[in-house]
């Protein structure tokens, strides 16, 4: 059976050291696959002028085309040079609960995420986000300092 | 810097600075444009509020009504039997975890409360007292609720009909769903009726939606400075505006957006508390509207002057069948263009039924409308309630709520300019939707309309209420005309849709998504 290993991405140092962890365990289990997943913070209850919300698709399209080509696609592509089988994903929402949900849709093992060593608000933000997720995870998180 | 953002500039700055020139002389400036403004739009104002023959009721009252009477009952009491489920709509129960991102139910009802929620929540309110007494709460209620069957229908069109273009972007509202619509179903007329909409909306858009804020909104600055020239308060909101819609300064729309909402739940939590604290006046109070909406209560014209009043307000307010709310609605990503309709039935719910009724509550619990002691009427002066210290407008609803704490007309004073800075920049781009629908998509035409929304924005701050507060009701309502006559021909389309829902809904094959 293949194990499916979730690997959180922020775009940032943290997120590589993740990966290095998960690629690491990836070739210890053998049958493995990696699911590198970055999700843009976002929520539906904010509030929106008439003019962003006709342009939200447009917005929308080209975040996750930033995200595939700036953060997931260069690190899949990386894996798979390196013989791991990986594949990648961008959603919006929030970054626990978003991960947490397709952890469930992917049946994965577990879910890796750096601790982030950014100052100010980023790590407030992404710090609370991995503190949220290893309280309300459904499966086992691992936290990479 | 590119030709024409040069050019945009160049423009702004024209515009802003030709009306402080002819304004030398001051005082006289605010009168010239009174006048002319009053002279030029009279015939307009008569027409849409021509009374019924043989009768003191306006036509265009009785269309308002008869429409969500039809709506209602066409679509089986959609807004009592769907309010739960609009309820799950917006808290994304329905939503596809995928579609992540793109706006959801509860922002396209954000961004039309945000246009509606305002000044017709608290002049207008105080303006439907003022004049048609208690009673015409009533009648505003009542209107409330069946306008949710109007707004059900435009709604659901907006979003069906809408046009979504290669680059992603999307635009909506009744000039499309008329046109598209009609062609549809092989009905000659549509693109006739649509141009005639985009008209109407582009002067809605340039009187509710710009000058009677703006008036308003001097009105209450100069009630705190001091009186000064409307037209200096209309060139520093055109320049705010004008720095958003043409300049894409989003931080101050952003910071808008995000006041707005807190300041509406602090206005009702307010009044709330006045409420409460005199509750042992709620059951008077209620006596009075419920007496008052059939007896009038010796008003001026009596039961028919309240219910005209309290309608009139209600559809200024909530904006259901007027069409307006079609075009924010349209933004919405969902398969089902049915459950934005669902969703904005709850529009004139929290608009009219909940906020309008807490303004008219609390001014008539304030004693602010002078009662004759003797005969236990409303003493009537020139066609008005007497107020305490003669107010009307927003200074009645400021007066009624200060009787309970002395500061509250200043929160209330930040409040309106803010609502009336959000609903300009809602309606800036509502009249966009419609102008861009006669002339084109474009830079260049765009900008020609932001020019002239922000010209506006002075002559609103600059005249006086009468005029500018019987034109826009008299546009918007012109507005309502083209779409109502539009949502009887496609209605329809809308039952099919609701049909064919409800039964995906009750089999099961519509089900919640876990979050």
């Amino acid at each position: 059976m293949t194990a499916t290993l979730v690997v959180g991405l922020d775009g940032h140092g943290s997120g590589e050291r993740a990966v290095a962890y998960a690629k690491r365990m990836a070739e210890l289990i053998g049958d493995c696959n990696l699911l590198i997943v970055y999700i843009i913070e976002w929520s539906p209850y904010t509030f929106q002028t008439p003019e962003e919300n006709a342009e939200r698709h447009k917005r929308r399209e080209e975040e996750i085309e930033t995200a595939l080509k700036r953060v997931v696609d260069p690190t899949v592509k990386a894996l798979e040079k390196d013989g791991i089988t990986a594949k990648g994903i961008v959603r919006h929402g929030h970054v626990a609960d978003a991960l947490n949900a397709i952890s469930l849709e992917e049946k994965a093992e577990q879910i890796i995420v750096g601790r982030s060593t950014a100052s100010g608000i980023a790590e407030r933000i992404f710090g609370s986000s991995t503190a949220k997720l290893v309280m309300s995870a459904s499966i086992p998180v691992t936290v990479v300092g | 810097m590119t030709n024409l953002n040069k050019f945009s500039l160049a423009m702004g700055v024209l515009a802003m600075s030709a009306v402080p020139a002819i304004a030398q002389e001051a005082q006289t400036m605010d009168e010239k444009i009174n006048a002319g403004f009053a002279s030029a739009t009279g015939w307009f104002v008569n027409f849409i509020f021509a009374p019924l023959p043989g009768t003191s009721f306006p036509w265009i009252v009785m269309w308002l009504v008869i429409a969500a009477t039809v709506f209602t009952f066409y679509f089986s009491f959609v807004q009592l039997k769907f309010f739960k489920h609009a309820i799950s709509l917006v808290k994304g129960d329905y939503s596809d975890p995928n579609d992540a991102g793109e706006v959801s139910h509860f922002q396209a009802l954000a961004t039309a409360l945000s246009g509606t929620v305002g000044l017709g929540n608290i002049a207008g309110v105080a303006v439907a007292v003022g004049i048609g007494g208690p009673g015409a709460t009533f009648w505003m209620i009542l209107a409330g609720l069946m306008g949710m069957a109007s707004k059900f229908t435009e709604c659901t069109l907006g979003v069906k009909y809408r046009n979504e273009y290669e680059d992603g972007t999307v635009s909506g509202g009744p000039m499309y769903y008329i046109s598209k619509g009609f062609n549809e179903l092989g009905l000659p007329g549509g693109k006739i009726l649509a141009v005639l909409f985009s008209i109407f909306c582009i002067l809605g858009a340039l009187g509710g939606g710009n000058m009677f804020q703006a008036n308003q909104a001097h009105a209450q600055i100069a009630g705190i400075l001091g009186d000064y020239p409307g037209w200096i308060t209309g060139i520093v909101f055109a320049v705010v505006v004008y720095a958003v819609i043409v300049g894409g300064v989003k931080s101050i729309a952003r910071v808008t957006e995000k006041v707005v909402p807190f300041m509406g739940i602090l206005y009702c939590v307010a009044a709330l508390i006045i409420i409460l604290v005199n509750y042992d006046k709620i059951g008077w109070a209620f006596g009075q509207i419920f007496d008052g909406a059939f007896t009038g209560l010796g008003v001026a014209g009596g039961f028919v002057g309240a219910l005209i009043q309290g309608f009139k307000r209600a559809a200024f307010s909530n904006e259901a069948g007027v069409g307006s709310a079609a075009i924010a609605h349209s933004a919405v990503k969902t398969k089902e263009p049915i459950t934005e309709g669902f969703v904005s039935l709850l529009e004139p719910f929290i608009d009219t039924v909940v906020i309008c009724t807490m303004t008219a509550l609390v001014i008539t619990i304030s004693g602010q409308l002078i009662i004759d002691p003797a005969s236990g009427n409303y003493v009537v002066e020139g066609g008005k309630i007497a107020t305490v210290g003669g107010t009307s407008g927003v200074s009645l609803t400021s007066a009624a709520f200060a009787s309970a704490f002395s500061w509250f007309p200043y929160v209330l004073a930040i409040a309106v300019i803010l609502f009336a800075f959000s609903t300009m920049i809602s309606w800036s781009y509502y009249g966009l939707k419609a102008w861009t629908y006669l002339f084109g998509e474009g830079k260049t035409t765009e900008l020609i309309f932001k020019i002239i929304f922000c010209v506006f924005i002075v002559i609103g701050a600059a005249a006086s209420l009468g005029p500018v507060i019987d034109f826009s009701d008299a546009a918007i309502f012109a507005m309502a005309v083209v779409n109502i006559t539009g949502l009887y021909f496609l209605m329809s389309v809308v039952k099919k849709e609701f049909n064919s829902y409800k039964s995906r809904l009750d089999s099961g094959e519509i089900k919640k998504f876990e979050h």
